[in-house]
């Protein structure tokens, strides 16, 4: 009975949804790999040297600089901000990059990441693992995205210039889900969808 | 002899980093916005459409198109009638760069060394390529490149047996395996012929051609066109959602070779596929 309930939510059409960030898996278990999603709240920037540092202070067992449990981290430096403004320029970047370290951080409790491409097998494993979510974000399209981001505090790694890490407010900032916490990969099923051969 | 000083070279790079990072030429937006009119699928249809609204905001608000205001890729072809006063040539690109990177609000993305990584905190050095032609002016190309689309860039030492058939299979394997990672659309830069790095820098050239030109060489022409209609029936489509316009251009430059090589580069550029030009 459970598992009908499961088949069909599989199957269900995708949906524009509104949600804020942080979230739990009972979220994250909501959404399917297509929805369009517009996401307020916190989430937090991390890219290859800020998670090349997290990664080394756990294995000498310090404390992260923020609390991974239902955060999302998203894949980005931002160009500088001009006098008045939160930030510059803000898309995603590549997340292949983060696979060798994101494993680790989703069974630390982070819930989801926003970037841009493909994930390793190990990824997704640890996202049906953990309940959580990849979503991306429209590469290239920084100017447009920064539009969405209310605030940015450097909260850590202020040394690593655009690669800090920064705890942003957004409001409605646009991503759609790649891999949700079923497995199901938009990458791969939206390409069969349009090949022509 | 005709003399040109430092201080015009800095200047004019300087502004052109920050018009190239904030505004693309037209061709590219045309190209763009043909995307979005003929887009099949309606994921694909909106993700165009914000990228036709990112390119207003960025110009309206002078934010840069991409975050990834890319390493500065700068060709500099002087005419050799040409005299530079006041310093060194290769000094005073830098120190443009410096300054466009630094007064522009373009984000810095380049590290000391490979290995160990320390940001220049300027963007420099630039990457420059220098030509001897005829004449007596400076043509300045900046094409600042981002490295989501240059990290799928390749490198195929075919062999001669392997033909045109070799090249564009080639072409296909690296826009394949590129997919969302290069931010498509994609403009395809190939270079064919010459050796290692003569192939490469033939393709990283053939990105900053307009997309409106084609080559003069029919079968060149012929395999541009062919291989753009198989680059969009890939499916890969807008930020590799899945669509019919995977790539805008496919841009292939030819250069003599040795009799036992065909070398062929593939460079990768996203739609912030950006160039700037000026003669002075």
């Amino acid at each position: 009975m459970q598992e009908n309930a499961q088949k069909q939510e599989r199957h269900r059409d995708i949906m524009d949804r509104y949600i804020t960030a942080p979230f739990s898996e009972d979220v994250a278990k909501e959404l399917r790999s297509g929805d369009y999603v517009y996401l307020s709240g916190t989430i937090y920037t991390a890219r290859d040297a800020a998670h090349k540092r997290m990664y080394e202070a756990l294995e000498e067992g310090r404390e992260l600089p923020f609390d991974l449990k239902n955060n999302i981290v998203y894949y980005m430096g931002p160009s500088p901000a001009r006098e008045g403004r939160p930030i510059g320029s803000a898309g995603p970047t590549t997340a292949s990059r983060m696979d060798k370290y994101t494993p680790t951080l989703l069974d630390l409790g982070m819930r989801g990441m926003i970037g841009k491409g493909k994930r390793t097998d190990a990824v997704k494993q640890a996202i049906i693992r953990n309940e959580a979510v990849y979503f991306a974000a429209v590469g290239g399209a920084g100017a447009l995205l920064s539009k969405s981001i209310k605030s940015s505090e450097t909260i850590a790694y202020d040394d690593l210039g655009t690669e800090a890490i920064r705890k942003l407010v957004v409001k409605d900032f646009p991503v759609i889900v790649v891999i949700d916490s079923l497995g199901n990969n938009l990458y791969e099923k939206a390409i069969e969808e349009y090949k022509e051969d | 002899m005709r003399t040109i000083a430092v201080d015009e070279i800095i200047s004019n790079i300087k502004e052109m980093c920050i018009e190239a990072n904030h505004y693309l030429t037209a061709d590219m937006e045309q190209a763009l916005n043909q995307a979005a009119d003929n887009e099949k699928a309606p994921l694909g249809k909106q993700i165009l459409n914000q990228l036709q609204e990112n390119l207003q905001i960025a110009s309206n608000d002078m934010i840069p198109i991409c975050q990834d205001t890319g390493m500065a890729v700068i060709f500099m072809e002087i005419g050799q009638d040409v005299h530079i006063e006041g310093g060194l040539l290769t000094d005073a690109v830098n120190e443009g760069v410096r300054q466009g990177y630094t007064q522009g609000y373009l984000r810095k993305s380049v590290v000391k060394d490979p290995i160990f990584r320390e940001n220049t905190k300027d963007n420099t050095p630039a990457v420059i390529h220098y030509d001897i032609v005829e004449g007596d002016k400076i043509k300045i190309t900046i094409a600042p490149k981002g490295f989501g689309s240059e990290n799928m860039s390749r490198v195929f030492m075919l062999k001669p047996a392997d033909g045109i058939e070799g090249v564009k299979e080639a072409i296909l394997t690296a826009v394949k395996d590129a997919g969302p990672n290069a931010c498509p659309p994609m403009v395809v830069g190939v270079g064919v012929g010459g050796t290692f790095e003569k192939c490469a820098l033939l393709a990283k050239k053939a990105l900053t051609r307009s997309l409106e030109e084609h080559s003069e060489i029919p079968y060149v022409r012929e395999m541009e066109e062919e291989l753009l209609q198989k680059i969009n029936k890939t499916g890969i489509g807008p930020g590799g959602l899945g669509g019919s316009t995977t790539a805008l251009a496919v841009n292939v430059n030819t250069y003599p070779t040795h009799i036992a090589g065909l070398p062929v580069a593939i460079n990768i550029c996203c739609h912030v596929n950006r160039h700037c030009v000026r003669v002075l």
